[in-house]
């Protein structure tokens, strides 16, 4: 063999194959609208076929529902808002070097307000600050809390160091390292937690009935308090279905904001 | 800075350390203890010892990715031991052994990062990218838009060099850059980076524990004791021929002798010109009667551009009825006049040939050269040698 440069096969490696544009599959994208679709027909369809007496006409129209549907979306929604902005500076927080020592103590406390049992939890808010929307958004967030902050400081403690020290090397400051490089690539797994603290939020808001909210829970409490199957099952379905929906959709967003490349 | 400094500005060199010290809290001795170098003006300078010794520790004091406890860095003249870390860096190429592409961002935003850090406009730095990525070997049109991971090893390599090129940087800093990549594709990328230097010019810092690969690269060496201390700072002939102590002579290990073949090139000892030759397609009888006039017991034929095709001797010779296309046995062991001894001693080993075939880089016959040649070659080189070693490195 000759030795030039040129005449040296230049590929000797494996060309590595082009990566799919997208993770999910078709059945992904549509497999759980279907489903809901499919259930909140069926729902529909046996609810018009009942003969439904006075009590329940009251809670199984179209109004009354619609407006348990946005009561119950309403609290999920902004408690996870404010979860969120609460949880993910102090994850972020809790992996700066310069500010380790914070870790244990949010710790400490995300642990405490997941290991009470929401309904105690809540209870105790209300105890302290009277019954309504405010304290509920504030048992939830105090119980949703941990997920969020556990992910943010995991995923931004996965982040491969060499990709750090190669930023830093490379003249990025400590800002511009979070910002471009360790948040990014921590996107996926803050989004799992995320996904994590909205399933809990939108099955404890369920509770929010026993605190003057009436959310979703309420049809349900209503369905056993007068013993009204047809209002427990549209209850009890339409609370579970919202779940698997939003769940979804949070699955969706996780997917659609994950950077390329991982 | 003296005036003579000043008058002399080629004298100064581009990067000089200075009783360089770094201690870590609650440990005895120094992780680097008073280092002092200076690096010239676009060479490679090679930092090597075992490992634990300090090596990467000393390259990341320069840019201050490790804050030092006590001496001075200068760059380029200026004293930068206290200067802004980011900016530094900036200034900076830098390469580790993972390489570190960002795993999120596309080649050309990973070989975009320091131009963007710099706020260059996007022109520019589409414009340098694609600059960069031929520079490198790169189609950009194929390149540009993938991932890492897209890309195998050594694609990857060549775009952490593109990185680190960027933004022009007068020094580089490369810590085992080569050290995760298979013996082959090393090989290759080490001659590919060879070739780079020739084009850039830069003044490279190259961290590697490996002994081979600091005399392939380094312009000058730097072999490190414990606690980063220069154990001997000199050119890799001068450290082959005359190691300071017994450490670099351990260090250096056995084959110092096979070692010093890597620093000289075919085309500079004196070949065998002496051979018969014929062409191909020739006659039987005209080679016939050109072997029985000469001393040699074997004829090499040649093609119409004068490239060596076969060996035959007279029994083949005898045999090949008029075609001698397929007389005799096909040639091996043909190395460029611009392969180094090394290289041309293990094509004679493995083709089992005695000789080796010497070409010019259209691949004409040039000569012959067997193993006493590459034997009286080592000694010379042992005598005088800087010469041959600067042209050895740049082929490679």
């Amino acid at each position: 063999m000759v030795t030039t440069a040129s005449r040296v096969p230049h590929e000797l490696e494996f060309e590595a194959k082009r990566a799919p544009r997208g993770r999910w599959t078709l059945r992904q994208w549509l497999g759980m609208p279907l489903f809901l679709a499919v259930v909140g027909t069926a729902l529909y369809a046996w609810v018009s076929a009942q003969e439904l007496d006075s009590i329940e006409q009251r809670t199984l129209n179209a109004g009354e529902l619609t407006k348990r549907v946005i009561e119950h979306l309403q609290l999920a929604a902004v408690s996870t808002v404010i979860v969120i902005a609460v949880a993910v500076p102090l994850g972020i927080l809790a992996t700066r070097r310069s500010a380790r020592f914070v870790a244990p103590v949010v710790l400490v406390l995300g642990n405490l307000g997941q290991a009470i049992p929401s309904l105690g939890l809540i209870t105790l808010v209300v105890l302290l600050a009277g019954v309504g929307f405010e304290s509920v958004v504030f048992g939830l967030v105090a119980y949703s809390a941990l997920p969020i902050l556990r992910n943010t400081m995991v995923g931004l403690q996965q982040v491969d160091q060499t990709l750090v020290k190669s930023a830093r090397g490379m003249g990025m400051s400590p800002m511009q390292t979070l910002l471009r490089i360790e948040l990014p690539l921590a996107v996926p797994v803050v989004l799992a937690g995320i996904r994590t603290a909205l399933i809990l939020n939108i099955g404890t808001a369920t509770l929010a009935t026993f605190f003057g909210v009436q959310a979703l829970g309420y049809v349900i409490f209503q369905g056993i308090q007068l013993d009204r199957t047809p209002v427990l099952i549209v209850g009890a379905v339409l609370a579970s279905g919202l779940a698997l929906l939003v769940d979804w959709l949070a699955a969706a967003v996780e997917e659609l904001l994950t950077p390329r490349g991982l | 800075m003296t005036v003579t400094d000043k008058i002399a500005p080629k004298e100064e060199p581009m990067i000089r350390l200075e009783e360089l010290t770094k201690k870590y809290r609650g440990q005895q001795l120094p992780a680097v203890d008073r280092v002092t170098m200076d690096m010239p003006r676009g060479e490679i300078v090679v930092l090597v010892g075992p490992s634990g010794c300090g090596k990467t520790t000393t390259m990341e004091l320069i840019n201050r990715l490790i804050e030092p406890s006590s001496g001075r860095i200068h760059l380029d003249g200026e004293d930068v031991t206290t200067a802004d870390p980011d900016t530094l860096r900036r200034r900076i190429g830098y390469v580790i052994q993972q390489i570190g592409l960002f795993p999120h961002h596309t080649v050309a935003e990973n070989i975009g990062t320091v131009p963007r850090l710099l706020g260059w406009n996007k022109t520019k730095i589409d414009g340098r990218v694609d600059e960069l990525l031929d520079l490198v070997g790169l189609e950009p049109g194929v390149f540009r838009k993938r991932y890492p991971k897209e890309l195998s090893g050594g694609q990857r390599q060549r775009i952490g060099v593109a990185r680190a090129l960027a933004a022009d940087p007068p020094v580089m800093l490369m810590d085992e850059p080569f050290g995760a990549i298979d013996p082959i594709t090393r090989d290759r990328l080490q001659n590919e980076f060879l070739r780079l230097q020739q084009t850039v010019r830069k003044t490279i810092v190259f961290v590697t524990h490996d002994i081979d690969e600091a005399i392939k690269l380094g312009d000058r060496i730097a072999i490190l004791g414990e606690r980063s201390r220069i154990a001997q700072y000199d050119t890799p002939a001068n450290i082959l021929s005359n190691p300071a102590s017994t450490y670099v002579e351990d260090f250096i290990g056995a084959g110092a002798s096979l070692k010093r073949l890597n620093l000289s090139l075919v085309g500079d000892v004196a070949l065998d010109t002496g051979a018969v030759t014929a062409r191909i397609d020739g006659t039987a009888a005209e080679a016939r009667d050109r072997l029985a006039k000469s001393e040699r017991s074997a004829l090499l034929l040649l093609d119409g551009q004068g490239r060596p095709q076969r060996w035959v001797d007279a029994a083949d010779l005898e045999r090949a009825d008029g075609d001698l296309h397929r007389a005799g046995q096909p040639v091996s062991a043909l190395v460029e006049s611009a392969a180094t001894l090394s290289y041309a001693l293990n094509e004679m080993l493995t083709s089992n040939a005695g000789v080796a075939l010497v070409v010019d880089g259209d691949g004409g016959f040039q000569g012959l050269l067997d193993f006493e040649t590459v034997m009286v070659a080592t000694r010379s080189v042992q005598r005088d040698s800087s010469e041959f070693y600067r042209a050895a490195k740049v082929a490679g």
